[in-house]
């Protein structure tokens, strides 16, 4: 073990080659992986800001029962919005961004494998947000055709009626598609072949491991989506049936693509997430994880899994009941990998000498409130239940206490912990306090009472309700304006931790119980980093010369 | 003691913002294009402008660092990394179209046919419509796009099959005259492998005619028509983008880019064209013969 | 965290009073009442297996702190609990897991195997069969029902029983039933297996009555069948469960149980009804303009006006503006072979009867501030 006093900036930033370029070039040529890693966490900060935006608007609506602010198509364009926004705008960038920072830094790498095509990765996708934007609005100019009303998930024949604003959509779908399985395939090489020497497999950190399935995940399930929607295209505009019964289609084949991917990509949101976790539980519990291999068995067997049991978002469609059973048990089954983890984040904590920094925070009820999400996942995955859940507040409920603690949360946890290395200044702890707690009891606010109004038989993605579901839809959209706002402090902290005013310095072990080879660079890291690979133990750590 | 890092990192480049923006202007086109907003034409042709300049300079870019000696063994081997995953990406692509085929064949076909879980749908819904005629190879119970000849899988198919398969070994052939460093027997294979795809396009596009013309076998011709013109279109389609990438190796082939023991690029097209290839042979057996 | 169980408590307590809207209200139907126990016995161990983890989760945080002088036993991951622990917990997941899926299993076959077999039928399994079938039929947005083995014979030919059931316009969210009520509701009788064929004829809707326990999508080109037995007398309300576009938030669902006397009487009245219509329909009497354009606004409202609008302006650019249409103003052959046969996205509507067609085609040429011929129920007959 080193000792974690040790401040030294490693010897590795001597190098022949130039520093960052001047102007807007550093960041539009750039192949740095931290200048492209920094400008996937703002980009993905923005599109937060946008997809929080819609949310409000969503639960201002539902404040009371009524039309007040939204016209019908308006509410549910803004629902597909918000959710395309924060899947592909927040959190998929989001852990793109701590991949790009993170992997090289973590595995001895000078910068990622294909530094151009990494540039590409990331500028496809203020591309494709401008698409997606262009889609929402498009409906709003003359011959611009009618909005998109069909929710995240684009089922046909729905979103056969359409105007041109899918057509936008469509393509989104297309470059998002092509900037992940590029970003994916950088990953992958960069792990396999930019290691330093001497990190195996084995001792490779969790949150790379995490990559390295998502990564695969990503490559399998995102050309499918990306036929699934041409598809679409090609029924919309050149006269195929593949979704029309006339015509010997199935309107059910488009979600069985749209599941087969859609599924997996909610493993995709949930891995890098339970990477950084890994990370922080062990580093604030001062020892080491519980169950390394296991977590890595574990995340194999979630990928796995995850890509066989996509139909259970389809139990009303009408499969047969040998194919709802098969989907039923392989989704419960899940909760095997998914519960190992847990298990192993809480047995980490169990004979540790826990300190309570914001991160750690976060971390701790993170996986109490997953926990809960993942419960009612499993009660959705029973098939009669199912019957009655389906496509009601209790799903969107079940979900948001999966993405929020499970991705997004973390993801914020993540940022706070790496924030030091990044900035060179630790951010205002006391501040950070008051973000946890103020989103801690925002998020729960909202989301609990849902479970509540899906049960009692309120829809999902409904502008209008009947009035017997008024008081918890007021609460819910209550406590949404309290999480919603709770978000400021978290920019605020952030950009006053960037600017190092009232902050103080950061070492370059910014923890001290934080392991990894991020920790021996110095604070803020260096533009290059590891131009010589170091010499690791079998735990990951330099080793003692 | 710490292994001294090599590693090329190349400089800062204009290329990837070049690539975003003609893949931008593409997909923005298109858009408009669809729905006959006339800007769409202008923007395809400048994306495809764009398009030609990016893939060109940034080819021109790695090939002259190539030639300069950056590359050593780990970037060779990034480089075949990324080749082979994203081959992955495009086999995930084209399962996506095999995996809807079997859906409608199999799978809801025979519930519009009367058979299997949802049987009862041609009773209310089609009494009237004959078993034969949703019957793989099938337009749908309302006959869309009126009767139609489903295609052979004999004659053109069928030498489409040997073309593509005897593509493959002469362009293996290269390979080994590559190997031995036999520029002139690699050259000489190389623009065989090129003619053989070529007259596969041209059979290709002859058999769209036909069947447009003779067969009344359309796009618009239910299930059928759909799932044949997506495979074999996006198959043609990669047949053409392997045949271009073919003739610029053949090319640099020309100019002894190549040593025998460095030649990623050449491998590179040749991984793809055998994929290309595979698929056709999924393509025969899936679409044309069974 | 507590604070969750607590809560989750509480909504246990309260499970059996519906009228708080806490918890799945209680089912009516045999299946309903089945699904709702596997809820609960689910919503139990997930209840108890959350505060078994919350449990041991405060425990930790309250003991293993650095503030309170504890220090990390930094080989507990070797010893032989954390050697084992990958294989143990595994498997007691696993069967918790089995548990719940063998609880399920049996209601889920239940509910799949739909009987094929009318209990009228001479060699019917009197274990499992249905009495009645009913067919559900999404609309954008509306639902229609039709009682195939409930109808008049007129002319030789059969007209099933039909029920069309739109949403009531109101505009007062604070009423008691705001967007749970239709003008026509479904009558059906309880004590009987009633098979539920669903499908639509445009986009994906889904059927669902809290209170049944069940939902089922309906499919354009496809029927899906579902089944259940309703032991309440009562009125039941429920909506669409499938985004099927703008209205989706306002397509209600309203089922009147009846006992089997009461329902008799029901269907006796709509045959009256009917024949009435039919013979109306098809009298040779002489229509004039003004009763076209009366019973063609009903017509347009309820069918085309998803597409065309109800202002006649079309939907964006797939779907065209009505008003100053060269069709709608031109021949009126033309426009009679397109609503007649359709045209891509268009469908056709043949199986509309003359007079509803010669009607809503009349209406089309005439409101709006279009001006063009009348269309009567003969020229739709030669057109045919
Ligand atoms: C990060 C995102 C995420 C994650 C991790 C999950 C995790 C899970 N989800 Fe969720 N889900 C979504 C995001 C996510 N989901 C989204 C976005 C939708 C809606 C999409 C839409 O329609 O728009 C959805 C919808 C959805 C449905 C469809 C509902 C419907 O529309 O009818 C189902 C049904 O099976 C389901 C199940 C599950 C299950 C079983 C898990 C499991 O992985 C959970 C496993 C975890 C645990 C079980 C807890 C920890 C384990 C233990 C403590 C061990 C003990 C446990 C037992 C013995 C059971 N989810
Ligand atoms: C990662 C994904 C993600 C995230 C993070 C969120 C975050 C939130 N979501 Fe949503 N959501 C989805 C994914 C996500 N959601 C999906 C997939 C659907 C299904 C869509 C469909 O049906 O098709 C959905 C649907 C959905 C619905 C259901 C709509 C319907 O069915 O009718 C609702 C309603 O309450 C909702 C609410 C919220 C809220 C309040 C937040 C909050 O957590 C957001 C909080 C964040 C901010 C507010 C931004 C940051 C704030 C600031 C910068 C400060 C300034 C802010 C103010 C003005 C107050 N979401
Ligand atoms: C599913 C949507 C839909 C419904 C429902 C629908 N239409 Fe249409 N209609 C269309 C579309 C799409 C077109 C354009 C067809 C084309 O030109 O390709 C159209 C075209 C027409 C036209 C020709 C207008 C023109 O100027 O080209 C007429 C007339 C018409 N419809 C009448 C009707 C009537 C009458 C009804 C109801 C009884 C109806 N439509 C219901 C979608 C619909
Ligand atoms: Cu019909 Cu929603
Ligand atoms: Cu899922």
């Amino acid at each position: 073990m080193t000792t974690t006093t040790m401040d030294i900036a490693h010897d590795n930033d001597h190098h022949d080659d130039h520093g960052p370029q001047k102007g807007w070039r550093r960041w539009v040529y750039s192949n740095n992986h931290k200048d492209i890693g920094s400008m996937y966490l703002i980009f993905s900060l923005v599109m937060l800001i946008l997809g929080g935006a819609s949310a409000m608007a969503i639960r201002a609506e539902l404040m009371y029962p009524g039309l007040q602010l939204l016209e019908p198509d308006l509410y549910n364009n803004i629902v597909t919005n918000h959710a395309l926004v924060m899947v592909f705008g927040a959190v998929m960038p989001a852990a793109a961004g701590l991949a790009n920072w993170m992997i090289p830094l973590m595995i001895g790498a000078p910068d990622m494998a294909l530094p151009r095509m990494n540039n590409l990765s990331f500028w496809l996708l203020p591309a494709a947000a401008i698409m997606l934007v262009l889609s929402f609005i498009v409906p709003f100019f003359p011959g611009g055709g009618s909005q998109i009303n069909t929710g995240w998930t684009l089922y046909p024949p729905l979103s056969l009626q359409v105007g041109m604003a899918m057509d936008f959509l469509i393509f989104t779908v297309h470059l998002l598609g092509v900037s992940s399985v590029l970003a994916s395939i950088n990953i992958i090489v960069t792990i396999f072949n930019m290691r330093a020497p001497s990190m195996t497999l084995w001792n490779m950190p969790i949150f790379v491991w995490t990559w390295l399935v998502t990564a695969f995940l990503l490559i399998l399930i995102l050309p499918v989506l990306a036929g699934g929607v041409t598809m679409l295209l090609f029924d919309r505009h050149l006269g195929t049936s593949f979704f029309d019964a006339a015509g010997g289609g199935d309107p059910v084949l488009f979600q069985h693509l749209f599941w087969f991917f859609g599924h997996p990509e909610v493993y995709v949101l949930l891995l890098p997430s339970i990477g950084v976790l890994s990370h922080i539980i062990p580093a604030f519990s001062y020892k080491p994880l519980f169950g390394r291999k296991s977590m890595i068995g574990a995340m194999i067997l979630l990928a796995s899994i995850g890509m066989v049991v996509w139909a259970h978002h389809q139990y009303t469609i009408g499969m047969s009941s040998a194919a709802v059973s098969y989907f039923m048990i392989g989704t419960i089954l899940i909760s095997i990998p998914v519960g190992l983890m847990k298990f192993n984040f809480i047995a980490t904590m169990w004979r540790a000498s826990m300190t309570f920094e914001a991160p750690m925070l976060f971390a701790i009820s993170i996986v109490a409130m997953f926990v809960f999400g993942g419960l009612t996942g499993v009660m959705l995955a029973i098939v009669p239940a199912d019957l009655q859940y389906q496509d009601t507040m209790f799903v969107v409920a079940h979900f948001h206490y999966v993405l929020m603690p499970g991705a997004v949360m973390a993801l914020f946890a993540g940022v706070l912990y790496w924030l030091p290395k990044w900035t060179g200044n630790m951010y205002n702890e006391k501040l950070a306090n008051w973000f946890f707690w103020t989103s801690l009891i925002g998020f729960n606010g909202t989301f609990f009472v849902q479970h509540f109004l899906g049960l009692a038989g309120m829809p999902r993605r409904i502008v209008d309700y009947p009035v017997q579901f008024t008081e918890f839809n007021f609460i819910s959209s209550v406590a949404a304006l309290i999480y919603g706002l709770s978000h400021i402090l978290f920019l605020y902290l952030v950009i006053q931790t960037i600017r190092g005013k009232g902050t103080t310095k950061a070492k370059s072990r910014s923890w001290k119980g934080a392991k990894g080879l991020e920790w021996e660079v110095a604070s803020p890291a260096p533009f290059h980093t590891w131009d010589s690979a170091p010499t690791v133990d079998a735990e990951g750590e330099i080793k003692q010369k | 003691m710490s292994a001294q890092n090599n590693y090329f990192i190349p400089e800062p480049s204009k290329w990837p913002i070049i690539a975003m923006l003609s893949m931008f202007a593409l997909l923005m086109g298109g858009a408009f294009a669809f729905n006959d907003v006339v800007i769409g034409n202008y923007l395809l042709v400048l994306g495809s402008i764009l398009l030609v300049y990016m893939f060109y300079g940034w080819f021109s870019d790695v090939i002259k660092e190539s030639l300069g000696g950056k590359y050593g063994k780990q970037e060779d081997i990034s480089f075949r990394q990324g080749m082979m995953w994203f081959i992955a990406s495009e086999f995930f692509f084209f399962l996506c179209f095999f995996g809807s085929l079997y859906y409608l064949r199999d799978i809801s076909g025979a519930w519009l046919a009367g058979e299997g879980y949802l049987a009862i749908t041609k009773d209310v819904l089609y009494p009237e419509v004959s078993s034969v005629a949703v019957a793989w190879p099938n337009n749908g119970p309302a006959n869309v796009g009126g009767d139609f000849q489903a295609m052979g899988a004999t004659g053109i198919p069928l030498i489409n099959t040997i073309l593509l398969l005897t593509s493959g070994v002469t362009l293996t052939f290269a390979h080994h005259a590559l190997k031995a460093e036999h520029t002139k027997h690699l050259v000489l294979w190389m623009w065989a492998t090129i003619a053989l795809g070529l007259t596969f396009v041209g059979f290709q596009a002859y058999e769209y005619i036909h069947a447009y013309n003779d067969l009344n076998l359309t796009l618009g011709a239910g299930v059928y028509g759909s799932t044949f013109y997506i495979l074999t279109g996006f198959h043609g389609f990669h047949v053409v983008m392997g045949s271009i990438m073919l003739v610029v190796i053949a090319l640099r082939c020309a100019k002894n880019h190549f040593k025998p023991e460095k030649h990623f690029a050449f491998e590179a097209v040749a991984w793809y064209w055998h994929f290309v290839d595979v698929v056709w042979l999924g393509l025969f057996i899936f679409v044309y013969w069974m | 965290m507590k604070k969750l169980a607590t809560l989750l408590g509480l909504l246990l307590s309260f499970s059996s009073h519906a009228e708080y809207g806490l918890n799945f209200p209680d089912p009516v139907t045999d299946i309903g009442q089945e699904i709702y126990d596997v809820h609960m016995f689910t919503m139990w161990i997930a209840t108890v297996a959350l505060i078994i983890v919350f449990a041991i989760m405060l425990f930790a945080l309250i003991k293993f702190r650095k503030s309170k002088g504890y220090k990390a036993d930094q080989n507990f991951h070797k010893t032989w609990f954390g050697n084992w622990a990958w294989v143990l917990v595994p498997v007691m997941v696993l069967g918790v897991d089995f548990w719940i899926a063998g609880r399920a299993q049996s209601t889920l076959d239940k509910f799949w195997d739909a009987p094929k077999q009318n209990c009228a039928h001479e060699n019917a399994d009197a274990k499992h069969c249905f009495d009645m079938n009913i067919k559900v039929i999404g609309h954008q947005w509306w639902w229609e029902y039709e009682f195939p083995e409930h109808g008049v014979d007129f002319n030789g030919k059969f007209y099933p029983i039909k029920v069309e059931s739109r949403p009531l316009e109101e505009e007062d969210a604070s009423e008691g039933n705001y967007l749970r009520d239709v003008d026509n509701v479904l009558v059906i009788p309880v004590d009987t297996v009633i098979r539920y064929l669903n499908t639509s004829v445009d986009v994906l809707h889904a059927w669902w009555l809290p209170e049944f326990g069940f939902k089922r999508d309906a499919i354009p080109g496809y029927i899906l069948e579902t089944w259940a037995t309703v032991r309440k007398e009562g009125i039941f309300r429920g909506q669409c469960a499938e985004l099927c576009g703008t209205w989706h938030a306002k397509m209600p669902i309203v089922v009147k149980a009846v006992s089997k006397d009461e329902f008799k009487q029901w269907i006796e009245s709509e045959k009256a009804k009917l024949l009435a219509e039919l013979k109306d329909a098809n009298s040779n009497k002489d229509w004039s303009k003004d009763e076209l354009m009366v019973k063609g606004k009903k017509v347009y409202d309820t069918m085309c006006a998803g597409c065309h609008n109800v202002n006649g302006q079309g939907l964006g650019v797939a779907f065209p503006a009505l008003k100053g249409s060269p069709i709608a103003l031109g021949s009126a052959n033309q426009h009679i072979d397109i609503v007649l046969n359709g045209k891509k996205t268009m469908p056709g509507w043949k199986h509309l009867s003359d007079v509803d067609l010669s009607a809503v085609i009349t209406y089309e040429r005439n409101a709006w501030g279009n001006n063009a011929s009348v269309v009567k129920p003969a020229d739709i007959k030669s057109a045919r």
